[in-house]
């Protein structure tokens, strides 16, 4: 059967609670469901908010390919990945990965790299909103999320 | 000369002082890292923006290139930082 996919770019908050278990009632042969969440942080009070910008059209098309790339490895029943965009206040949820299969290990695997690709490849960036109200920076990118994306070894 | 469609985020957007443009680029500009060379010439703001080529990406009608990638057929090429979502 063909898996359940489901991405989406949107300013609105998610349910993440709705989005699990709409992929756990995908059917019997659903055994494990992993979901990753990616949260905007104060860092220790410094920030007031992070401002996500993105590139329309784009983004959707990018998560696109990496789920794609992400159903052709790993025997998933179901995935979903919703990305959202605008102003995040410390706590709210910037990002949510989940992904359902038979077993746990495909659910695992296939959520860490749906997360490393969207880190280096959606084309999203993150401009800081400082407590003290001096002009924040842009986030700069980290090597770290480089090598973590380049451990799964794809074309794309 | 071939009229493209320019779209700039983040950083870059910021630096150059404008979201998009459409600008008549000469047929002797090839590649991206061309073009982005050629930017460069258009005033201190697009030399700012690409002063540190390392920290510029691309894309040619929203698919990632690389700086060598040919910009012939583009419709829409868009510069910006590397990415930082998740």
């Amino acid at each position: 059967m063909e898996p359940r996919i489901v991405f989406r770019v949107q300013a609105e908050p998610f349910d993440i609670t709705k989005e699990i278990d709409a992929l756990a009632g995908l059917g019997d042969d659903v055994g494990a469901v992993t979901s990753f969440t990616g949260y905007c942080r104060s860092e220790g009070g410094r920030l007031l908010a992070l401002e996500l910008e993105h590139y329309p059209g784009m983004a959707e098309e990018e998560i696109g390919r990496v789920v794609q790339e992400a159903v052709t490895r790993w025997p998933l029943t179901g995935l979903t990945v919703i990305h959202r965009f605008g102003m995040m206040r410390p706590g709210d949820g910037i990002v949510l990965v989940a992904t359902a299969s038979s077993h746990r290990l495909a659910a695992f695997e296939a959520a860490e790299f749906l997360m490393d690709y969207l880190k280096t490849r959606a084309p999203f960036w993150k401009k800081e909103h400082r407590a003290d109200g001096s002009s924040g920076e842009w986030v700069e990118a980290k090597e770290l999320d480089d090598q973590a994306a380049s451990r799964w070894q794809t074309s794309i | 000369m071939t009229e493209i469609k320019l779209i700039y985020f983040a950083l870059v957007r910021e630096r150059i002082g404008l979201a998009e443009e459409r600008l008549d680029v000469p047929a002797s500009v090839k590649t991206v890292a061309e073009l982005a060379a050629w930017l460069q010439l258009r005033g201190e703001e697009y030399a700012y923006a690409f002063e540190n080529p390392a920290i510029v990406r691309a894309a040619i009608d929203r698919k990632h290139v690389k700086p060598d990638a040919l910009i012939a057929g583009a419709q829409e090429i868009a510069f910006f930082p590397p990415m930082t979502g998740g």
